[in-house]
C-alpha cells in the first residue's frame, strides 16, 4: 500500500475512497489476533452515508460533513477555507500557536523521522496516506500558495497542489486521523510537530466553518456549556448520583464515605471527568474513599463545568478551551479553595494544569495539579495501611499521552504501582515514549458509522500489541488481568477495543483506573473491592 | 575572476547574515503562545531528564523552585546538533549520509573561521594552514558524499516521494557542484594562485593581488550564492530548531503573577478575533478575552 497515494489524489473530484484498508495490509498482532484471519472484518460504510456524506477519504467517516448541493456552494465552502487559512497565520486569530505553526510548516525537510514514530501510520501497515507529513505537506503548499502568495518559483521551491472541495473534505477527515499525540514530534530532529498541523486543521474547520464531529462539539463542548457536563448532567443530577456512589463504596468497603459538595476555603477543589461518575462509578468513590481516609480538605463544585473536568475545546477549538478552563478556574476562585487537583482523566489534566496556563491572568490563575503527586504522597506517607498481596494479579500500565509526554508526569504512578502490586511489569516502550492508546484527541468518544472499526484496527492497533505482549506468559483466560490506564478516555477506548476483540471472554482482560487499585489494596476495606466481572 | 570572487563572499555573507537575522527575528517576533512543551525536558536536569519527567511531578510545584541546568541543557543541544541524537535514534538509516553532510559543513565552516582569523592575523600560511585546508577539504569531501547519498534517498525512496519537492533536488544539487568546484579547483590549483590562507587574507584586505584558480572561484562564487540562498528556504533550518526547542519543546515556563509574561498574556487577550463560525461569536470587536467570557450555549438558549 506504501506509496500508493499521492498529494494530488486528495484534489481527485471523484467520490471514491482514496485507499480501502482490508486486515492483510495491517501490521500484524501478536496472539490471540495473530493473523488476519483472527482479526475482526471491517464494517464497510452504508450507502445512505455515501450519499449524504463527504467519504472520499478512506471508507470510514468521523466527521459527518454533508455533501454540498451545487457547484456554488463547494465555491463558497473553499473560499471560507481559505479565509480560516489565512487566519491561522494571522496573531489576531491565532497568537496561541503561531510560532510553532510557522517553525513547523516552514521547516520540515520530509525527512520521515516522524512516519516511523506514528503508531497510526506503522498499524496502517505504512500506508501513506497515514503518513503524519501527508497531512502538513498540503497545508505546506497551501500555506505558500495561498497565505504567502508565492507564485511560480516558490511553486518550485515548496511544491504546489490543487485547492478544490473535494480536497478540503478529504482534509476535514484527514484531521481526525491524528491522535494529536505528538510522538511525532518529540522524534523530529528539528520540532516539526505534525500533531499540531492536524489540531491547527481542526481548530480551522470548527472556528472557520463551524465543521467539528457532534460528539465533541455539539453532544460535547456545547453540552458542558449548556449542562453543565458533556454527559449531560445538571448540578443536581451529578449531585444525586454521587450521593448514590458515596452510599454503594461505603457499603461495598464497610467505610463511611461522603463527597463534599461547595466547602468553601477547602484546600482541594477535585474535578474529575464527569464520564467516571456515569461509566465507572467505583472510581469517583476511590476517589472520595482515599481522601477521606487521608484527612484531606477537600470539595467537588456544582458550578456549571466545575464538576466535569473534561475539555474538549483543547482538541478543536480555541475559544470553546478557554470558555471551560475559565469557568473551571471561576469556580474554584469562588469557593476560595488553595488548589485545584485534576482526576483520573489526561487532556483534562494537560488542558487545565498547562495549557491554560497562559490564559489566566491576575486571580484567575488558581493553583492547578495533576491528582498523582498528591495520591503517590498518601500512599507512600502510611497514614493508610495496604496489603499489596490482595493486588496480586499481573498489572500493566498505560501511560496516557497528555499526562506523560505532555506534562512529564511520569514516576508518582509508576511509585504507586511499584508499592502496591507485585506482579507489575511495564509495556515496551513506556513512559515518555509510550504508545496512545488510539482513543486521543476526542477517538474515544467518536462512534459514528464505521468509525470505531478504524480506531479498533488502526489507532489503537499499536497499543493493543503492547498490551497483549506485556500479558505473553499469561495470556491464557485462567489468569485475570488487570490494565491500569489512569485516564477516562483511555478507559472508554481500552472498553470498547477489549469488547470489540473479546479479551475479557477469552483472556480475562479486564482495564481500569489507578485509584481502584489503591482501594483495592487497603487492609482497612472489605476484600474484592475491584471486581472481575465485564461492564 | 578576484574581484568577482570577493563580491560574490561579501554579498554572500551578508545576506546569509542579514536573512538569518530577519528570520529570527521573525520568529522571536510573535505573540507568546500557549504552553506546547514535551518531555523529556533537559534543563530539568540529568536525573528528571533520562526519564522524561517534570516539576508537574511534586504537590504545590508553586511553592517549589524551578529547575534550570541550563549546562545539561547545552549538553543536550550539543549531542544534538553534532551528532544528530534525534536522527540516529529514530531513523537510523537517514542517519549516516545526514551525518557525512553536516558533519562536513561543520568542518568546512570551522576551517573557514580558523583561516579568516589567522589571515587577519597575518599568519595564513605554514603547516597549520595546510592541516587546516586539508580538514576544509575533508569538509568538501563529506559534504558531498552525504548530499549524494541523501539525493539518491530522495529518488529512489517512495517514502520520501510526497514530500520532495523540485527545489529539493536543486537544493542537493547545488551543494554536491558548489563543493565539488571548491575542492576540485583547490585541490588541482595552479602554482602561483593562492592558498586558502592567502585567499583569506585578500578578502579581508581586498588585496585585489591574489590569484584565484576559475575552477575553485567558481566554486566559491557558487557556495556564496548558496549561502545567501539559504536564510530563505527551509534549509534555516538551524534557525528553526533553536526556537522550536527552546521555545515550543522545553518552554515550560509558568505563568507567576505579577511576571513579565502577565504583560505578554494581557497584549494577547486584548486581540480582536475575526473567526467566523457562529459559536466563536467573534465579530472584530470583541477581544480574546471577551470571547472567552461569553457562553454559546447559553446565549442560543436564551
Amino acid at each position: 500500500m506504501s506509496g500508493t497515494v499521492k498529494l494530488w489524489d486528495m484534489s481527485r473530484k471523484d467520490r471514491e475512497p482514496l485507499i480501502r484498508l482490508e486486515n492483510a495490509d495491517l501490521m500484524p498482532l501478536p496472539a490471540p489476533l495473530d493473523g488476519a484471519v483472527n482479526d475482526r472484518a471491517w464494517t464497510r460504510l452504508s450507502e445512505q452515508c455515501k450519499s449524504r456524506y463527504e467519504t472520499g477519504l478512506d471508507d470510514t467517516c468521523a466527521v459527518n460533513v454533508p455533501q454540498p448541493k451545487s457547484a456554488e456552494e463547494e465555491t463558497q465552502l473553499v473560499a471560507k477555507f481559505l479565509s480560516g487559512l489565512d487566519k491561522l497565520f494571522d496573531k489576531e486569530n491565532n497568537w496561541a500557536f503561531l510560532q510553532p505553526l510557522l517553525l513547523t510548516l516552514e521547516h520540515c525537510t520530509g525527512c520521515q523521522t516522524c512516519a516511523e514514530s506514528c503508531h497510526i501510520f506503522e498499524a496502517s501497515g505504512g500506508n501513506e496516506l497515514y503518513r503524519p507529513t501527508f497531512r502538513s505537506e498540503i497545508v505546506r503548499r497551501l500555506y505558500f500558495k495561498h497565505v504567502k502568495r508565492g507564485g511560480l518559483l516558490s511553486a518550485w521551491q515548496h511544491g504546489t497542489i490543487e485547492v478544490n472541495w473535494p480536497l478540503v473534505a478529504r482534509l476535514i477527515e484527514l484531521a481526525y486521523r491524528c491522535n494529536l499525540c505528538r510522538r511525532c514530534a518529540q522524534a523530529c530532529p528539528i520540532g516539526c510537530d505534525n500533531g499540531l498541523v492536524a489540531h491547527e486543521l481542526r481548530k480551522l474547520f470548527s472556528q472557520e466553518m463551524g465543521i467539528a464531529p457532534r460528539e465533541i462539539h455539539e453532544n460535547g463542548s456545547m453540552l458542558q456549556l449548556r449542562a453543565g457536563s458533556s454527559t449531560g448532567m445538571t448540578a443536581e443530577i451529578v449531585k444525586d448520583n454521587v450521593a448514590f456512589i458515596d452510599e454503594d463504596i461505603s457499603e461495598r468497603t464497610g467505610i463511611e464515605v461522603r463527597t463534599p459538595w461547595d466547602v468553601k476555603g477547602a484546600d482541594v477543589l477535585l474535578i474529575h471527568n464527569a464520564g467516571e461518575i456515569m461509566a465507572w462509578p467505583e472510581n469517583p468513590g476511590a476517589f472520595a474513599l482515599i481522601l477521606s481516609m487521608a484527612g484531606v480538605s477537600w470539595t467537588m463544585s456544582s458550578e456549571l463545568a466545575a464538576y466535569d473536568a473534561i475539555n474538549y475545546g483543547l482538541w478543536y477549538d480555541d475559544a470553546q478551551f478557554a470558555r471551560v478552563a475559565l469557568k473551571q478556574v471561576e469556580a474554584a476562585k469562588k469557593l476560595g479553595v488553595k488548589r485545584i487537583v485534576v482526576g483520573e482523566c489526561g487532556h483534562a489534566n494537560k488542558a487545565l494544569c498547562v495549557i491554560a496556563d497562559r490564559l489566566l491572568p491576575g486571580d484567575l490563575n488558581v493553583p492547578r495539579e495533576n491528582y498523582l503527586p498528591l495520591l503517590r504522597d498518601i500512599v507512600l506517607s502510611g497514614k493508610i495501611k495496604f496489603d499489596p498481596a490482595r493486588n496480586d494479579f499481573p498489572v500493566t500500565l498505560h501511560d496516557p499521552c497528555n499526562m506523560v509526554r505532555l506534562m512529564g508526569v511520569v514516576e508518582p504512578q509508576r511509585e504507586i504501582v511499584r508499592a502496591l502490586c507485585p506482579q507489575f511489569s511495564e509495556m515496551e516502550p513506556h513512559g515518555v515514549n509510550n504508545y496512545c492508546c488510539g482513543g486521543g484527541s476526542g477517538f474515544a468518544i467518536m462512534s459514528g458509522n464505521n468509525f470505531p472499526d478504524w480506531r479498533f484496527h488502526v489507532s489503537g492497533r499499536k497499543k493493543l500489541e503492547q498490551v497483549l505482549n506485556a500479558f505473553g506468559d499469561c495470556l491464557g483466560p485462567e489468569t485475570p488481568k488487570y490494565l491500569c490506564a489512569p485516564c477516562s478516555n483511555c478507559k472508554g477506548q481500552f472498553r470498547d477495543m477489549i469488547a470489540y476483540y473479546d479479551l475479557w471472554e477469552k483472556n480475562r482482560l479486564l482495564y481500569g483506573g489507578l485509584v481502584e487499585l489503591v482501594v483495592n489494596a487497603m487492609t482497612d476495606v472489605k476484600p474484592g473491592f475491584i471486581e472481575w466481572e465485564w461492564r | 575572476m578576484t574581484i568577482a570572487v570577493y563580491l560574490a563572499i561579501y554579498a554572500g555573507a551578508a545576506i546569509f547574515l542579514g536573512g538569518s537575522f530577519r528570520r529570527a527575528w521573525q520568529y522571536a517576533r510573535t505573540p507568546l503562545h500557549l504552553r506546547w512543551e514535551l518531555y523529556p525536558v533537559p534543563h530539568e536536569g540529568p536525573y528528571r531528564a533520562a526519564y522524561g519527567g517534570s516539576y508537574l511531578e511534586a504537590q504545590e510545584w508553586w511553592r517549589k523552585p524551578r529547575m534550570d541546568h541550563r549546562g545539561y541543557e547545552w549538553l543536550v543541544m550539543a549531542e544534538e546538533i553534532l551528532l544528530l541524537k534525534s536522527l540516529r535514534e529514530f531513523n537510523r538509516r537517514l542517519w549516516l549520509p545526514s551525518f557525512l553532510f553536516h558533519g562536513g559543513l561543520y568542518l568546512a565552516i570551522a576551517a573557514l573561521c580558523v583561516e579568516a582569523v589567522t589571515g587577519l592575523l597575518g599568519s595564513a600560511d605554514g603547516a597549520p594552514a595546510a592541516a587546516l585546508a586539508g580538514i576544509g577539504t575533508a569538509g568538501c569531501v563529506m559534504i558531498i558524499a552525504g548530499a549524494c547519498w541523501l539525493l539518491a534517498r530522495r529518488i529512489a525512496d517512495p517514502a520520501m516521494k510526497n514530500s520532495t519537492r523540485p527545489g529539493d533536488f536543486f537544493n542537493l544539487a547545488a551543494f554536491i557542484t558548489a563543493f565539488g568546484l571548491l575542492a576540485c579547483g583547490y585541490l588541482m590549483r595552479g602554482a602561483g594562485t593562492a592558498s586558502l590562507g592567502e585567499l583569506a587574507r585578500g578578502i579581508i584586505h581586498f588585496d585585489r593581488q591574489v590569484q584565484i584558480g576559475r575552477t575553485f572561484g567558481a566554486g566559491v562564487i557558487l557556495a556564496s550564492a548558496l549561502a545567501a540562498y539559504i536564510p530563505f528556504t527551509h534549509m534555516a533550518h538551524f534557525i528553526a530548531k533553536y526556537f522550536a526547542w527552546h521555545s515550543v519543546r522545553w518552554d515550560d515556563r509558568r505563568n507567576e503573577r505579577g511576571g513579565r509574561m502577565q504583560t505578554e498574556m494581557a497584549a494577547n487577550l486584548g486581540r480582536k478575533p475575526t473567526w467566523a463560525a457562529e459559536h466563536v461569536g467573534a465579530d472584530g470587536e470583541r477581544t480574546w478575552a471577551e470571547v472567552a467570557s461569553t457562553n454559546p450555549a447559553q446565549e442560543a438558549r436564551k
